[in-house]
This record gives C-alpha cells, sequence and structure tokens, in this order.
C-alpha cells in the first residue's frame, strides 16, 4: 500500500475555520485558515497540545460538526455529516458497555443494514484480524485497556472505510500495551493487510507522530491553526534511538517551542503574557519548583533540552509545556531552540531554602503577573482589604471566556496562596489579605 | 438538576417556564373536573361488586392489585420512553415539559384521582371497565413521574463519545435509541420502577376503593380489602391484608426487581471490574432455561429487526437545524393560547367560587401541614441518620436492613388506622399531634436507604485516617460521618418531604369504623373535600398544595442540595 499513489486525494481541506458562538453572541474561534490534503497510502499526523483544535477538525471530517467557513471534500465530494467511508477509533474507546465484542464489532454493519451473513463473516474476519479471535462473546468489562481499544480498531474496520481516523488512540493505554498495540498497527498498516487508504491521527505525543506518520502537521493555539509542516521519510520500521529520529523530535520540539512572528518587541516575544487579558494554565507551584530543580540540578546544570528533560520526568508534552512556559511567563526561565534554561532567579530559586523561595517567587508573581498585582492592589486599597471574586471574573470576562477566565483565576490563586500574597475563601468567593486563624 | 449552578436557584424559582407549567397543569385539572361533572348523572346507578373479607378470597384480590399496579407500570414505561425523550430531544418541548412533569410531580396522587375517576367512569358508562381504568390511572400518576424525570436525565447525559461513535457509525435514530439511549439509561430507570412500585403501594387503597361524592367504587383487590376492614372494624382481616402484601411484595421482588437488577448491571458505564456483582436466583434460572434463552435471543433479533424495518432517514445528523421562525411563531402563539385558557379555567373553576376568606383559610391549613412535614422529617432524621450510618458502615446489616425497609417504605399508612384512631380516642390524645406520624410511615424509609448508600460509600481511607487520628465520639459525627453522608441525606430528605405532602392526604384523616379522626391541615381538607364530591374545593385544595411544595422545592430543598453536592460530595 506504501508507495500507490493517485493523482486526486482521499481528503481534502480548504481554508476551514470553526468558531463557536459565546453566549454573549460573540464567538470563540477555534480553528483558522486549515489546509490539508490527505493521499492514498499516506499517514498524516495531527500534533498539538490540548486547545490547539486536532481533535475539533478530526470531528470536522469525521462529519460530527460542521465547519463555520471553508469546505471538506472527501473524495471529490463535499463532506456533510458522517460518510460511509471515514471511520473512527476514540481515545477512551467509546464501546457500548452492554454489547459483546461481536455485537460492538457487527453494529457497524447492522447499520448499513448488511444481510446477517455477510455481517458475520465480515466481523469475525476483522476480529481475527485485530487479533481479538477468541474473545467475540466477551463484554468490554472483562477486558483490559488494550483488548479494549482493539475493539475499537475492528469496529472501524469491519465497515473497510477509505480513510480511519484515530482520536489519541494510545494515550489512555500504559506504555507497554499503547507500544504493543502501535506496532501491530503499523505491521498490519505495511503488509496492506487493513481495507483502508490512508489515517488521520491526532497525537499530542511527538514520539508516536515520528514513529507512525509519514507527514506531521505541527499545531498552534489560540486560534489552533498549522504552524508547520514535517515530512517523515525514514522507512518503517522506524527506531527511536536512530539520530536522525532524535533529530526530527528534537525539530518538532524547536517547531513547538517556537513564537509566532510579529509580537511587539523582542523582549516581550520571549516573555509573553502581559496584561491583565493573559490566560493562564493551572499549573501548581509543586510541579514548578520539581521543573526548577530538575533544570537545576546535574546533568543539566541550568540548561535542559525539552526532549531530555521530558522523557527523564516521563512527561507528555502535554504536562511539559504548561510548566515550562509558566516558569518562562514568570521569568524563571527561558524557552529557546527547544531548550529549557533557569534565569538567575530561577537558579536561586532552585537552591533556596522555602521561606527564601516563598520571597523569590512573591517578588516575581507581582512583577510578572498583572492579575495577581491588580488583586493585591485592590486588595491594599479598600478599607476592608477583602473583595469579592466576581469582580475580577467580571473583569478577566472582558478577554476571554467563562471557562477561561475560571481557570486563569483559579492559578493566580494557588500561585497568590502559595506566595501568601493574598488568601481567598472559595466558601464565600473572597479574597482577602489575611490568612484564616 | 444542574449541579453546577449553584447560585441560580432563585432564578429557578421563578422562571417563566414553571408559571406557565403551573397554570397549563392546573389549568387541564379544572379543564378535566368540569368536565366530568357534567357527565355525573348516568354514572350514579353504577352497580358495585360485593366484596368479600373472607381470606380465601385474597390469592385472588392479591392476583387483580398486582396486574393493575403492573399495567401502570407498564403505561409508566410507555409515557417515559416517548414524554421524557420528547422532552430531551426537542429543545423548544422541552422548556415546558420539564417543568411541567415538575409540577405534575408535586401534584398530590389523590388529587388526581379525585379529578379524573369521573371522566375514566364516564368512557365506560355501567361497567367496572371505566372503574379499572380509573385506578389504573390512579396507579399511574404514583409511578409515572420520577421514572420519566430518571429518563429524562439518563438522555441528556449519554457520553458524548457514545454519541459521536454512533453517529459515525450511521446509527438511525431509531437505532441509536435502541441501542444507546435506553440500555443507557436502563439502571437509573429500574432502581425508579422499584422506587414506584413501593410507591404504588401506598396508595393502593385510595385507588380501589374510589369514593367521590357519590361516586363509590371498590373494585376487587388487597386496596378495596383493606378499606372494607377499616370499615368493619375487622383486625384479623387487617393482619391477613398485610400478610398477603408481604408474600406479594416479596414475590415480585424476587421473580422480576431482582432479575431485573441483576441483568441491568451489565448497562452500566463505569467499566470497573470487580465491583460487586448482584445476584440473583432467578435470573440464573432463566439464563439457564433454554426456552427463555431462546425467547431472548428471538426478542434480540426483534430488536435489530425493527431496526432494519423503521425508515431509515439519511438526513445529516452534523450540527442542529437553526430553529425556524414560522416555527418558534407557532410555539410562541401555543404557549400563549394554553396560558389564556389554563388562567379562563382556573378563574372558572376556583376564583369565581371561592371567597378570600376561604382561600386564606386553605393557606393556613397548608402552613399548619407545611410545620408537621418539617417537624416529622427532622424527627426522622434524628432516628435514622445515625442508624443508616451504623449500618452503611457494615455492609451484612445492610444487606439485611435494605430489604425491610423497602417493605416498610411499600405500607400503606391506612393498615395503621386502627391503632391511631384506637389510641388517639382511648387517651383522648390530641390528633393534630398524633396523626401526624402516619405522614412519614412510608416516606421515612427514602432518608434511611439514602444514608445507607452514602455511608458504605464513605471510603475505607477516610474511616482507615479517622481511626488512625483517634477521631471518635462527637467529633467523628461532626467531621466525618455527617458531612459524608450529608448529600446522600438530602437527596433521601427531598423525597421524603415530597412523600409526606402525599400523604397528608390519607393520614390526615383516619376511619375506623364509624369512628373519623382528624387532624387540621390542608391533607384532610383534600380528603373531605373530595368524600363531599366538592371539586372547587379539590382543585383549590391541590393547587394550593402543589404551589407549596413547589415554592418549597425551590426555595429550600434544591439549594440546600446543590450546597450539599457542591461541599461534601466526594468525588
Amino acid at each position: 500500500m506504501g508507495g500507490a499513489m493517485n493523482d486526486s486525494p482521499l481528503l481534502q481541506c480548504n481554508d476551514v475555520r470553526k468558531a463557536f458562538p459565546k453566549p454573549d453572541g460573540a464567538e470563540l474561534l477555534v480553528l483558522e485558515g486549515m489546509n490539508l490534503e490527505l493521499r492514498e497510502g499516506q499517514i498524516v499526523g495531527l500534533l498539538g497540545r490540548s486547545g490547539s483544535g486536532k481533535s475539533t477538525l478530526l470531528r470536522l471530517i469525521a462529519g460530527l460538526s460542521e465547519p463555520t467557513a471553508g469546505h471538506l471534500r472527501y473524495m471529490g465530494r463535499p463532506i456533510s455529516g458522517p460518510a460511509p467511508g471515514i471511520a473512527m477509533v476514540f481515545q477512551s474507546f467509546a464501546l457500548f458497555p452492554w454489547l459483546t465484542v461481536f455485537e460492538n464489532v457487527a453494529l457497524g454493519l447492522e447499520a448499513q443494514r448488511m444481510p446477517r451473513a455477510d455481517i458475520r463473516k465480515r466481523s469475525l474476519a476483522a476480529i481475527d484480524l485485530i487479533g481479538l479471535d477468541g474473545f467475540e462473546s466477551a463484554y468490554p468489562r472483562e477486558l483490559s485497556g488494550g483488548m479494549r481499544q482493539r475493539v475499537g480498531f475492528a469496529r472501524a474496520l469491519v465497515v473497510h472505510p477509505n480513510i480511519l481516523l484515530m482520536d489519541e488512540p494510545f494515550s489512555a493505554l500504559d506504555v507497554l500495551t499503547a507500544e504493543t498495540l502501535r506496532t501491530d498497527f503499523l505491521d498490519l498498516w505495511a503488509e496492506g493487510r487493513m481495507p483502508i487508504k490512508g489515517v488521520i491521527l491526532v497525537t499530542h505525543n511527538i514520539e508516536e507522530a515520528v514513529l507512525m506518520c509519514d507527514r506531521v502537521l505541527v499545531f498552534g493555539s489560540n486560534p489552533g491553526r498549522i504552524l508547520s509542516e514535517i515530512k517523515v521519510s525514514l522507512p518503517q520500521p522506524r527506531n527511536r534511538l536512530d539520530p536522525s529520529f532524535r533529530e526530527l523530535v528534537e525539530r518538532i520540539y524547536v517547531e513547538m517551542t517556537a513564537r509566532p512572528l510579529g509580537g511587539p518587541s523582542a523582549r516581550q516575544e520571549r516573555f509573553p503574557g502581559l496584561g491583565i487579558g493573559s490566560v493562564y494554565p493551572r499549573v501548581s507551584s509543586n510541579l514548578l519548583a520539581g521543573l526548577m530543580e530538575a533544570v537545576a540540578a546535574a546533568p543539566f546544570n541550568g540548561k535542559a533540552d525539552l526532549p531530555e528533560i521530558a522523557s527523564d520526568l516521563q512527561m507528555e508534552i502535554d504536562e511539559l509545556f504548561p510548566v515550562a512556559e509558566t516558569l518562562q511567563m514568570l521569568r524563571f526561565a527561558e524557552l529557546e531552540g527547544g531548550d529549557l534554561k533557569l534565569t538567575e532567579d530561577g537558579l536561586a530559586f532552585a537552591h533556596a531554602e522555602v521561606d527564601e523561595r516563598k520571597r523569590i517567587f512573591t517578588r516575581h508573581l507581582l512583577n510578572y503577573v498583572p492579575l495577581a498585582a491588580h488583586i493585591r492592589r485592590v486588595l491594599d486599597e479598600r478599607a476592608s482589604h477583602s473583595a469579592r471574586k466576581s469582580r475580577f471574573i467580571d473583569e478577566l470576562e472582558d478577554f476571554m471566556n467563562e471557562e477561561a477566565a475560571d481557570q486563569t483565576l483559579r492559578a493566580v490563586v494557588s500561585w497568590g496562596r502559595y506566595a501568601e500574597a493574598f488568601a481567598y475563601d472559595d466558601e464565600n468567593a473572597m479574597f482577602s489579605l489575611e490568612n484564616p486563624t | 438538576m444542574n449541579r453546577f449552578a449553584p447560585y441560580v436557584f432563585l432564578r429557578d424559582l421563578a422562571s417563566r417556564w414553571d408559571v406557565l407549567a403551573f397554570i397549563v397543569v392546573i389549568g387541564l385539572i379544572a379543564f378535566l373536573g368540569e368536565t366530568s361533572r357534567g357527565l355525573f348523572a348516568p354514572l350514579s346507578q353504577l352497580e358495585i361488586t360485593p366484596l368479600s373479607l373472607d381470606p380465601r378470597h385474597l390469592p385472588e384480590y392479591a392476583a387483580r392489585t398486582t396486574f393493575r399496579m403492573l399495567a401502570g407500570l407498564a403505561l409508566s414505561l410507555v409515557f417515559t420512553l416517548t414524554y421524557a425523550t420528547w422532552a430531551a430531544k426537542s429543545e423548544r418541548a422541552g422548556k415546558l415539559l420539564v417543568p411541567i412533569l415538575d409540577i405534575l410531580q408535586s401534584v398530590p396522587i389523590l388529587g388526581f384521582i379525585s379529578i379524573t375517576v369521573v371522566f375514566f367512569m364516564s368512557l365506560a358508562p355501567g361497567r367496572v371497565l371505566g372503574a379499572e381504568f380509573a385506578a389504573i390511572f390512579a396507579i399511574f400518576t404514583s409511578q409515572a413521574w420520577n421514572m420519566a424525570f430518571s429518563f429524562y436525565q439518563s438522555l441528556r447525559t449519554v457520553p458524548l463519545e457514545l454519541i459521536e461513535a454512533s453517529e459515525s457509525f450511521r446509527l438511525s435514530p431509531w437505532m441509536r435509541f435502541w441501542q444507546l439511549e435506553v440500555p443507557f439509561a436502563m439502571p437509573a430507570l429500574i432502581w425508579n420502577m422499584m422506587m414506584s412500585m413501593s410507591g404504588g403501594w401506598f396508595f393502593v387503597v385510595a385507588s380501589e376503593s374510589i369514593s367521590v361524592g357519590h361516586t363509590t367504587v371498590s373494585l376487587p383487590g388487597v386496596g378495596s380489602y383493606i378499606a372494607l376492614a377499616i370499615q368493619q372494624k375487622n383486625l384479623s382481616a387487617i393482619g391477613w391484608a398485610i400478610a398477603t402484601m408481604l408474600i406479594v411484595i416479596l414475590l415480585y421482588d424476587q421473580l422480576l426487581f431482582r432479575p431485573l437488577v441483576a441483568w441491568v448491571d451489565r448497562f452500566r458505564v463505569e467499566q470497573e471490574p470487580g465491583v460487586r456483582v448482584p445476584d440473583s436466583w432467578a435470573l440464573t434460572m432463566m439464563r439457564r432455561s433454554r426456552v427463555i434463552q431462546a425467547a431472548s435471543v428471538a426478542f434480540h433479533a426483534a430488536v435489530l429487526w425493527t431496526s432494519r424495518v423503521v425508515k431509515r432517514t439519511d438526513e445529516p445528523v452534523a450540527a442542529p437545524t437553526p430553529p425556524k421562525r414560522s416555527l418558534d411563531l407557532l410555539w410562541v402563539s401555543l404557549m400563549i393560547a394554553a396560558v389564556v385558557l389554563g388562567l379562563w379555567h382556573i378563574a372558572w373553576v376556583v376564583i369565581k367560587n371561592t371567597p378570600l376568606r376561604e382561600a386564606l383559610e386553605v393557606c393556613g391549613l397548608a402552613t399548619l401541614t407545611m410545620l408537621r412535614v418539617f417537624i416529622l422529617i427532622a424527627l426522622a432524621s434524628l432516628v435514622w441518620v445515625p442508624i443508616g450510618v451504623w449500618v452503611g458502615m457494615r455492609p451484612r446489616a445492610a444487606q439485611i436492613v435494605q430489604p425491610i425497609a423497602q417493605f416498610m417504605a411499600a405500607f400503606p399508612a391506612n393498615l395503621l388506622f386502627p391503632i391511631a384512631v384506637y389510641g388517639i380516642v382511648a387517651w383522648k390524645l390530641n390528633p393534630d399531634i398524633f396523626l401526624s406520624p402516619l405522614m412519614i410511615l412510608g416516606t421515612q424509609w427514602y432518608i434511611l436507604f439514602n444514608v445507607i448508600a452514602g455511608a458504605s460509600a464513605i471510603p475505607a481511607e477516610m474511616r482507615y485516617v479517622a481511626a488512625n487520628f483517634r477521631v471518635t465520639g462527637w467529633l467523628w459525627w461532626r467531621k466525618v460521618a455527617l458531612p459524608a453522608v450529608l448529600p446522600f441525606y438530602v437527596t433521601g430528605a427531598i423525597t421524603a418531604s415530597g412523600g409526606s405532602w402525599n400523604a397528608a392526604i390519607v393520614a390526615e384523616l383516619a376511619t375506623w369504623g364509624n369512628t373519623q379522626v382528624e387532624a387540621r391541615g390542608l391533607g384532610s381538607y383534600i380528603a373531605e373535600a373530595t368524600s363531599a364530591g366538592d371539586f372547587h374545593r379539590i382543585v383549590l385544595g391541590i393547587g394550593t398544595m402543589s404551589l407549596f411544595v413547589v415554592v418549597i422545592n425551590r426555595l429550600f430543598w434544591r439549594p440546600l442540595y446543590y450546597y450539599a453536592e457542591r461541599k461534601y460530595r466526594l468525588t
């Protein structure tokens, strides 16, 4: 199947845009300027962090929702609703717990009203292909995670789709199981034993993308868009320890940490997130301290290569990036070219005792997180030294949606508590200066 | 209920949809009552089948009562699958249908009987069939609402990925309903069916031995048997009735609900292995029986067959179609018409015939009943919360207590009339106080059920921590046990409170032979109006009771529920 190229693409996305209406009438843009082409014999990876819109794009392709603008074409025909030749594998398997393995697999064929005998034949063939024979009459709850996802694959393959969509299919599995399943899938693909012509894989795991895909589209956030396209021409089966494999992984890390062009100044470019309108991820002070300590310690000594430290700490990019970026925002570190380098204060923090750490953290929090400084200023100015949470939420919602405002305020509350910059009582939703006695 | 909106209850209190729903429901009741009054005359000659207190007739009576309850349950199921589905699928309809369900739930069950009996009997004049309709409808009203609510909730909480999977594999709406939505809703629905059966028993006397004005019907059944025993002061017959009920409840529990609960376990979506699987000898038997095996295979094939037969509409499932302007307009004008009609009937029936003095008096009576309900809930809580926590921490004890409590919940208050009336007359007690316990007779068990469930859900680690730090005595109750069971307790107390309002109509007016003991309250007001056949007062009483229940729920129970969920739910 590998080399068979054909002129008309299986799938085409042109200038696809997706926005969700907000309650106040404005719209929340999640995808913009999406251009994508899938040709026969290809596995295309959509790589990005959560919130970059890659899953949204997959659902548009699956026909589960409609784009706000732009065109999606499957084999030259516009996509409106789930197309017969596109099947999907879900992150959390999405099996029907009340159906047996066989019934789960047969469901898609039942929906097509195929003759009973054909359903049986094809379902058993798919079950056989994916290595589930013997489990036909088992219920999903009796199976391990890996076996459940095999059912997910069999269910998708049984309808003989031209395109297989995979939404982080291995991320709910443990490392070993995931690797076995990936290898099995790649073997079947290489041998051309699956009735599929092209695959789109959504993932946030860089190594998985390099391991499996022919092309990787790197997604950026806010709004979701394609930052770059990377061609992976390493021969299959690929070896994770191969220097050219490592090089590609490193290159993608650099792509993903690079800032978009056109910022106000170089300085602010490296330290984004000025003004009260910034959205912060919920990263605990423990994680911040932990990462600073890890980078400060040997063998990194203050400067760490992101892929290296990620595998060292066994963190996925989805977990690592928000921490690294928060460190950058607090100016405890700089992110550059796939490296994380601690600043002077970052190093000082890593080597300090508890009280000194809090002093450093407080200084940085109030200097570089405008929202924290704003809360502190309001509390200082008021005679009562207290303020309602709703007051700040209202201010934030001028810049962001409700969910993001809530998340941002919670992040700042947790940093403010660690820094002892202010206190917060969730019961009454009140900020104050004094700590409870 | 939306768990994530703790502060919306003020808005909840008077959403225009609720007001609308209230007007429509009460207006409809007023309409039915008004219509049926015109049909009153020809029914006065209805013949009454004589009933016998001979215990030899009890098996037959029990069978007929059970049949009625199952017929009611089947009707409730049909209602649930249609009404709740409509409410969940159509946003436009749901806005009105859900509040209507909420109001219907608060209308006292006996209210439905007194209003609808004449209507139903006019369907088959001069025959028992009409009365059977009325009885089955009455039972239906005691079973349907909570089932519909549970199904609606389930439909709204089907996991997104399962919906996407069924869309992506292009299941037709019909297939999706039977293969995804119904199975997903099944566990909660079965649980609510069990509750409904208990609720049905509680009102079995009122629904079989119907007495509205000049219309008196006694359908052969356990309920009428009890009514006759009370009328004839036959204590041994009461004993026989209790024994019969016990046997019937035991039978359908073992033959129907146990197997259902065990079977439905596979429909749970949380796929955690190692959780205790409920077992049932009856289900095991059925599974091993070839005949039943074959029947179930045939049934499954039939379900699949329907999904092939039902026409498939290949319209795109994606993105809801934008609401059509003209349809909206039609909908709104329909609503306006309903409000006008409802207001008209309420005004016609109630206000025209009710002096202000009477309205005030009814409100006063409602306040008395409210006082009773709150005091009784508080007292029952004092008793059952500690016991429930104790039982819940001991799985063995819970296994013994649960079925007993389930039986007690089905125990009709009428069966305790002899004791209550004897006691009150013999010792010249104040009926305002000493009739009250009958109100909570059947409903207090919901507090016990829920507290047991809550206590058994306390994580073992939390108990070890308490033991490790030697947190004992009052401190343990204050910091560990009570907070942990609070969300469960509130759920139980809401059910108990609603049920007690309902029971007030039976409990505030107790008879034993010719002796009648009455407690002043809204319940006895409605009971008296019913036996007098004064349907203006019935509508006024029922409307007031519904209003009180809805307002108390919105102002007191719901905020408490949100608070408990937010602060004390262990996840």
